[in-house]
């Protein structure tokens, strides 16, 4: 298929709805520690909204970051328009026709909307290349209703505006094939009304469309066709009509792990509040709200569990509670104190231990030894330290002991942490944060990553510490661990609670609805 | 009487200045993929002695100067390998240019210390502008370098923002992995500008040994080459305000002594340039909204690269 | 990459081997010494001879080993100041202006402050308030990193030229003193606050201990107090340092008052015990602040390794001044290697990231 000229574009005739366009065959992608993809085939025709359905981690991103030249397959071909192709990089995509508009937008922030355009155009030539585009915006603008300043800055817009000029950075350079990874991830309801009207009359022309999502309801908006992966495989590729929320939902999440056995009954402590947070709204990196509006409370002796699929705001809830993110409004009271926009130390001071996200990047320092990142969050105090110096032998001694307790698999204390497997890292993390006998642990995705033996014995963990009269608020995409171990749930979706229900009559049917945004 | 003299004080300036001109609007470019280039002091050494060996073996100064910007772009070709294929620390890698290129035009330069060259550049005033009061005399009376210094700044401003490669060159600066997702190959940017900056230097350097003085000494470029790092980010990395900002240094210098007999110290004057870059910086980094406008492209100093994906 | 039938194939190594990290000094130094020869070659000049005159003037004699210890000295303060810094990741350029700003401080405390004053108080309160300067000088750009986001590269290195502005203004002006050969150049200072040399080099002793008790003592700073770890975990992953509530702005000022009080020592002692009087600023640093960098680099940045790194580099500028004399070549020659051995242990860094493996390809 030739390079179609942008202006070409808006002229063409509706096509064979019946073409495929995009086939990838048996493509299978390794990272170091993770299969992303496993011998996935995925087919998509022309004039169709596909949507690519899963949960985080489910390989959809890798898959479209494949078919983009991001990355490259260890195995698998791939046909566009039945011609089999390579796709070594993002311009090659481009030069076939394809376009991404990623989650994390790639726009460069200090140049204007025009100019982001001009990027990578290959036939305006060398001069003025931005009086060239501005005639293609306009058209654009018209065609779609929308409206689209040339000259403004990429910061000075809103993530609706922005997304707006990713998708129309694809059509500039002929896409006839767009890929959109989680769009409606940053958008108002209204923002989200404006994309799928934009999209269904780009598929009447002739677009094939795949979109990437974790939403059910987007789902039965705005797609034809629906392929689900599951944990790098393809579960199945269904007609949307054809199909319900309970099904696609059962398909998406999966089978269960063995359910644990939650002690739930009250022991001998008093029952105070441990944590209040009262209409929370914070910000992402992006200057985006990441949480909007969120209050809850949590009691000693109460696990608490946070689901939702990642990217609802989670993370930021948790760093803001923790005071790794500033509060934009909102208040977060700790045992009675009021402790929103504390820095991380005085919050740790109030009892509160938190197990990052990002384990790597926020929960240890890789380079340093065991030893050493055990102490990371008490090296100022005794018997760790004294006036100046590092007590070297306790600490030895303190290390060792934790990690016979925690079963740690390690040769010795003095080993950098990042060789340790990820989840004899996460138990290095777990061991440091218990061992400070907290009344409040903030775990976020405490087991993902970690295999059976590993995540139950967490989950042992916290049991253990809940009945010590502890609380626990946990974060997690897994339903069966939520429901296993927590005794109050609420479900974390678009920045705010979509409810809050007790985990005792709750289904992992209706938990993984709620999940996909569908309250009931 | 005393300020009459003031105009050919502000011309040697000018000429002063074109070396610093032509060193800083290459690192500008240089800067605005991302790339630091701390090796300018070097790189203008070295093509100061090869345009001067090469002038004196060939009568010919424009012979000179082009292949000491040849050299120069060479020797950005060290750094520019050891930066981005490599991924090297670009602070460390700068310097080891400048004490590489102190060095080899040491060693070369040896046995043509002192001696002066025969055939120079010409000064050509241009006929009618030359007569413009104050500014004719000042701007319009000079060799052919320095008209190329001026016709320099401004194409190089017009490439920069009002072409497609002046995105390109913006965009790799800004945010590597975004433009590499438009398809821009980030790498072949970067080469061509930390080389093109290098040759740009070499010129500068060139112009010293070849036209300014003209002859060879050692260490000739006296520190030129970490004052236009300065003009480069006194300038805020834009082409035209690098051409009046090197003015600024090179008129500062001129009447140093001019100055002293208004009560004003020309050492302490001379550590005005350095002491206002630092507050520029701040200002402007103090400044959300300054910063967005305003500050270093976000990737300076940083290596990139595509496939990095954490666990 | 193919050549006939093999891949050549870049792979991010999982394990940083500590004898890989020693070997790169090593070969480094290896292949500058090699390109070096080259270089002098392609200019008429008999490489033999040249390394001849480098090495056994300097390595080979006791005079040349005494000369090495004395350049030694400024050396080893810098560049432990400058592992201090480059280990909390604050790239300090600008030891080459707090050297002279401790230099500064001495010849006010020599001649203006204390002039008449007993050499046992004197000499201490120069080191004293010498420290302090060249840590204050440090500490401005560090402030300026934390608060407004500025480069400590650039600032660094403006602040060199502010305070070479600021020597010359002093030494042509206020402390003008009896010029010689019309250089200007401050008062000699009193000889009673000479420091003491061991007789017959120029091995200013007490500085020599300041020296070596410096590495040791930052050593045992770095990798055993409190203080110590703050600053490594900052450098290595400022957001595990915030989440260990780690004050940013106390670790990059501490760090950064220690790196320039040590450089502010060197100047000290390279006034007090070779220059006995201030003179253009250039001739007090001598580039030992740029020096030095390579120091904390090729000690890969451990400050005992420090010690036989700085030794190796003050022998190389020994070499250089042997040169000059011997074969009558420009005493810049020597920062051909100086910038040889930078680039290779920059470059050859990558190779403790990645692995370079030639596998067959399979059809």
């Amino acid at each position: 298929m030739k390079n179609q000229n942008f202006s070409s574009f808006l002229t063409n005739s509706k096509s064979n709805i019946s073409d495929v366009a995009i086939l990838m065959k048996n493509i299978s992608k390794r990272f170091p520690n993770v299969i992303a993809n496993d011998n996935v085939t995925f087919e998509a025709r022309t004039g169709e909204i596909h949507a690519l359905l899963g949960e985080n981690g489910a390989g959809k991103t890798t898959l479209m970051n494949i078919l983009y030249g991001m990355y490259q397959p260890d195995k698998g071909e791939i046909y566009l328009w039945g011609r089999k192709v390579k796709i070594r990089s993002p311009r090659d995509a481009i030069r076939l026709g394809i376009g991404m508009v990623h989650q994390h937008f790639k726009l460069i922030a200090s140049l204007s909307v025009a100019e982001n355009l001009a990027l990578g155009l290959r036939n305006i030539g060398i001069l003025l290349p931005v009086y060239k585009v501005k005639r293609f915006v306009e058209n654009f603008s018209r065609k779609y209703e929308l409206e689209i300043y040339p000259d403004a800055k990429i910061w000075q817009l809103s993530a609706g505006e922005r997304q707006r000029v990713e998708i129309l950075k694809a059509l500039v350079h002929g896409a006839r094939i767009l890929i959109l990874d989680e769009p409606t991830t940053v958008l108002t309801p209204l923002e989200r009304d404006k994309l799928f009207t934009m999209l269904r009359r780009m598929r009447n022309d002739g677009c094939s469309i795949i979109f990437i999502t974790h939403k059910l309801k987007e789902v039965f908006l705005i797609s034809d066709r629906v392929t689900i992966l599951r944990k790098g495989k393809v579960v199945a590729t269904l007609d949307t009509r054809s199909t319900n929320p309970e099904e696609l939902a059962k398909l998406m999440i999966g089978q269960a792990l063995p359910r644990l056995n939650n002690i739930s009954d009250t022991k001998s402590y008093e029952r105070r509040e441990v944590l209040r947070v009262k209409d929370l709204y914070v910000l992402n990196d992006r200057g985006l709200l990441a949480v909007k509006g969120v209050s809850f409370s949590i009691h000693s002796g109460e696990i608490f569990g946070v689901a939702g699929i990642s990217g609802n705001g989670q993370r930021e809830l948790a760093e803001a509670i923790v005071g790794l993110r500033a509060v934009k409004s909102g208040q977060i009271v700790i045992e009675g104190e009021d402790v929103t926009n504390f820095p991380p130390r005085k919050i740790l001071r109030k009892g509160v231990a938190y197990i990052p996200e990002d384990r790597i990047k926020v929960g240890i320092v890789p380079d340093m030894s065991i030893e050493e990142n055990v102490i990371l969050r008490s090296y100022w105090q005794r018997p760790f330290s004294g006036r100046v110096f590092l007590n070297f032998s306790f600490l030895n001694e303190w290390t060792t002991k934790l990690i016979q307790e925690y079963n740690v698999m390690t040769p010795n204390t003095k080993i950098p942490v990042k060789l340790l497997s990820g989840g004899n890292m996460q138990k290095v993390i777990l061991a440091r944060e218990l061992s400070l006998h907290p009344r409040l642990l903030i775990a976020v995705y405490p087991t993902y990553g970690l295999d059976v033996s590993a995540t139950q014995y967490v989950h042992s963990l916290f049991l253990k510490h809940k009945e010590q009269g502890n609380a626990i608020l946990i974060v997690s995409e897994d339903p069966e661990e939520i429901l296993a171990l927590c005794d109050r749930v609420a479900v974390m979706f678009n920045g705010s609670f979509l409810d809050i229900k007790s985990a005792k009559n709750l289904s992992v049917k209706e938990l993984q609805l709620m999940m996909a945004g569908i309250k009931i | 009487m005393s300020e009459l003299m003031v105009i050919p004080l502000l011309k040697v300036a000018v000429r002063a200045s074109t070396s610093l001109i032509f060193t800083a609007l290459g690192e500008v470019y240089a800067e605005r993929s991302g790339i630091l280039n701390l090796g300018l002091e070097g790189i203008m050494l070295v093509g100061a002695v090869t345009g001067f060996i090469t002038a004196l073996t060939t009568g010919n100064p424009w012979l000179g100067i082009v292949l000491g910007g040849l050299a120069g772009g060479l020797l950005a070709l060290i750094h520019a390998v050891v930066s981005i294929s490599l991924r090297g620390n670009q602070i460390i890698s700068g310097l080891a240019l400048t004490m590489l290129g102190i060095g080899v035009s040491g060693l070369v330069g040896r046995k043509y210390i002192g001696i002066s060259l025969k055939h120079r550049l010409p000064v050509t005033p241009i006929p009618l502008l030359k007569d413009v009061p104050i500014l004719g005399p000042l701007f319009f009376d000079h060799d052919l370098m320095v008209y190329f210094s001026y016709i320099a700044s401004a194409l190089l401003w017009f490439i920069l923002y009002m072409t497609k490669i002046g995105i390109y060159i913006r965009a790799v600066g800004e945010d590597p992995s975004a433009a590499d997702a438009a398809g821009v190959n980030v790498f072949l940017v970067r080469y061509a500008c930390t080389i093109f900056g290098g040759f740009m230097a070499g010129i500068g350097g060139a112009y010293l040994s070849v036209v300014y003085i003209p002859m060879w000494i050692e260490n000739m470029t006296a520190g030129r080459g970490w004052i236009a790092l300065a003009i480069v980010i006194f300038a805020l990395w834009d082409p035209l305000r690098v051409l009046a900002c090197s003015y600024i240094f090179g008129i500062l210098e001129a009447l140093q002594y001019w100055l002293q007999r208004y009560g004003i110290n020309p050492y302490l004057l001379g550590a005005l340039p350095y002491l206002i870059t630092i507050v520029v910086l701040s200002i402007v980094g103090a400044s959300e909204r300054l910063r967005r406008k305003m500050s270093a492209p976000s990737s300076l100093g940083k290596p990139y690269s595509r496939e990095e994906r954490s666990v | 990459m193919r050549i006939f039938n093999y891949y050549i194939k870049i792979e991010r190594r999982s394990v940083t081997t500590p004898q890989l990290n020693a070997l790169i000094p090593f070969v480094s130094v290896l292949i500058s010494l090699l390109i070096a020869a080259a270089v002098f070659a392609f200019q008429g000049i008999d490489p033999l001879t040249a390394y001849k005159a480098i090495f056994i003037k300097s390595f080979g004699t006791i005079k040349g080993i005494t000369h090495i210890i004395s350049k030694l000295i400024p050396l080893l303060l810098c560049g432990v100041g400058l592992i201090i810094s480059f280990r909390s990741n604050l790239s300090n350029i600008g030891a080459e202006g707090q050297i002279i700003i401790g230099a500064l401080a001495a010849t006010w405390i020599a001649l203006y402050a204390l002039p008449s004053v007993s050499p046992s108080i004197v000499i201490p309160c120069m080191f004293f308030l010498g420290f302090l300067a060249g840590g204050a000088w440090a500490t401005i750009p560090a402030i300026l990193r934390i608060k407004f986001n500025v480069n400590e590269v650039i600032s660094t290195l403006m602040m060199n030229y502010i305070a070479f502005k600021i020597t010359e203004y002093l030494i042509y002006g206020p402390w003008k003193g009896e010029s010689t050969w019309g250089f200007p150049q401050t008062d000699l200072f009193p000889e009673s606050v000479w420091l003491p040399m061991i007789p017959g080099t120029y091995i200013h002793y007490p500085t020599l201990v300041l020296a070596l008790s410096a590495a040791v003592l930052s050593e045992v700073l770095i990798s055993r107090t409190k203080l110590g770890y703050e600053l490594r975990v900052f450098g290595l992953s400022p957001d595990a340092a915030k989440y260990a509530g780690i004050s940013f702005l106390k670790v990059s000022v501490i760090a950064m008052f220690l790196s320039g009080g040590l450089a502010g020592l060197a100047g000290v002692g390279e006034i007090a015990g070779i220059h006995h009087r201030l003179r253009y600023p250039w001739a007090i640093s001598s580039g030992y602040g740029y020096t030095a960098i390579i120091v904390a680099w090729l000690s890969r940045l451990n400050c005992l390794a420090a010690i036989p790194a700085s030794f190796m580099l003050a022998g190389l500028l020994v070499g250089g001044d042997a040169i000059q004399v011997t074969l009558r070549l420009p005493v810049n020659v020597v920062y051909i290697f100086n910038g040889l051995i930078l680039l290779c242990v920059t470059g050859g860094e990558i190779l403790t990231k990645y692995r370079v493996r030639i596998l067959r390809k399979v059809s």
